[in-house]
């Protein structure tokens, strides 16, 4: 699993970024288009890209695209 | 897993009642217009209904049993077992509301009546109760009312909530019939998630107390006392795309079918955006997976048939039809079930 994949995979959830703006250090949630609905499309995209489930806590709990990754690694 | 069929029963009729007022999510004024209509877009959910003060759960199931009793010309006294599942009875569970809608109904005495107390699940876990005691032939008939008024339960400043769930109830009869085609279930439940849905104060781990109804801001749009319902959406959501493509699947393999053995797929209506990765998962066509969600919202135990009666009622009425129905949530808790309906009686939905 690599994180640059997960990155990129993150960044094209979103509509509205430009391409190749987000980086792992990015905190996500300074991010204009991220809402309480976009967790769920990250969700979504773990479970179907990954096959990983991502909860409420793990994207509550991260700060950055990394932390989630590292998350995600670890199930 | 729980894999298991009952012979000899059948769904033979199904009712639904909502209130009449209803609630247009494009008119909210508690959330930015902008969020509303991320929300609308997300979760398909555009308006529901909404049970005033003096409007129960259980006067909506009484209204749709009533009608589907007279309208199918079933002798109450053929009814054995009636079973009301619901999170918001009349009172908070003594006495249960199933003896109540009973003696409403004019059952007779000698019918078993219980509450179960689950949520989108509950329509699968009641038909399987139901269909267990009558495996014998002491029982002729069956019937289960479902639903909830979920929106007492909800802060209108509750962004997780209340643009959501909307109030409904459904009244099914399940007869014995000796020649019926198998009724397949696969079942199970996740007690770790019991979090994800919770009305954390007012019963008896966490007794209502004068702190009860301060309201809380908990940020990001959400404000909600100790005894309203709160709501994890990344965990439900995580969960049911999981989940319900599961179990879907274990009771496809373990009766033997596949989607070209179903006509219609009916599931609980979370929210659009679940249900459609769920679908598509199972490979599932469009046109077999009606949805009621965007003019009722998430109507609990009652999605299930509220579906069916808004959507399939011409389809289900005459013919013969195999059907796949699936419920995943609050517990946590899940059942799908494969069966067969044929000219399934089907009043006009009733509003109150």
């Amino acid at each position: 699993m690599e994180l640059a994949q997960f990155v990129k995979d993150f960044e094209l959830q979103f509509e509205e970024v430009e391409p190749n703006s987000i980086t792992p250090d990015t905190i996500f949630r300074d991010i204009d288009e991220w809402s309480s609905l976009m967790a769920l499309v990250i969700i979504a995209m773990a479970d179907e890209n990954y096959n990983v489930k991502l909860t409420g806590d793990d994207i509550r709990n991260s700060k950055t695209v990394k932390d989630i990754f590292e998350k995600l690694k670890v199930k | 897993m729980a894999n298991f069929s009952f012979q000899h029963i059948e769904l033979t009729g199904i009712a639904a009642a909502v209130p009449k007022t209803r609630k247009v999510n494009a008119e909210n004024g508690y959330f930015p217009k902008e969020d509303v209509e991320k929300f609308t877009q997300t979760t398909g959910v555009a308006e529901f209904r909404v049970a005033g003060k003096n409007l129960t759960t259980s006067d909506l199931g009484y209204e749709a049993a009533r009608k589907l009793i007279s309208d199918m010309n079933i002798d109450k006294n053929e009814i054995h077992v009636l079973i009301f599942v619901s999170q918001t009875p009349d009172y908070l569970n003594i006495p249960n509301t199933a003896p109540i809608l009973q003696d409403k109904l004019g059952l007779s005495k000698g019918c078993l009546a219980f509450d179960l107390t689950l949520g989108c699940s509950g329509f699968i876990y009641g038909l399987s109760t139901l269909a267990s005691y009558m495996q014998n032939p002491a029982f002729k008939k069956g019937l289960l009312i479902c639903g909830d008024t979920s929106t007492k339960t909800i802060n209108p400043e509750d962004k997780s909530t209340a643009l959501l769930f909307g109030d409904a109830a459904t009244a099914a009869i399940i007869e014995r019939k000796e020649d019926a085609n198998p009724v397949h279930f696969n079942m199970g439940s996740d007690g770790s998630g019991y979090k994800a849905i919770i009305i954390e104060e007012g019963g008896y781990k966490n007794p209502y107390n004068t702190n009860s109804l301060d309201v809380v801001d908990y940020g990001e749009g959400i404000k909600r006392n100790g005894c309203q319902l709160a709501l994890d959406g990344m965990d439900v959501f995580g969960f049911g795309i999981t989940q319900a493509p599961k179990t879907v699947k274990e009771l496809f393999e373990y009766a033997s079918i596949e989607n070209s053995d179903i006509n219609y797929a009916v599931f609980h209506q979370a929210n659009k955006m679940m249900n459609e990765m769920i679908r598509k998962k199972l490979k599932l066509e469009k046109e077999k997976v009606p949805y009621s969600l965007e003019k009722f919202g998430n109507t609990s135990s009652a999605s299930i048939p509220l579906t069916m009666v808004t959507q399939l009622k011409e389809q289900l009425s005459s013919g013969k039809n195999r059907l796949l129905l699936c419920g995943f949530g609050v517990g946590l808790s899940w059942g799908s079930c494969y069966l067969t309906t044929e000219n399934l009686t089907m009043p006009n939905l009733i509003e109150i």
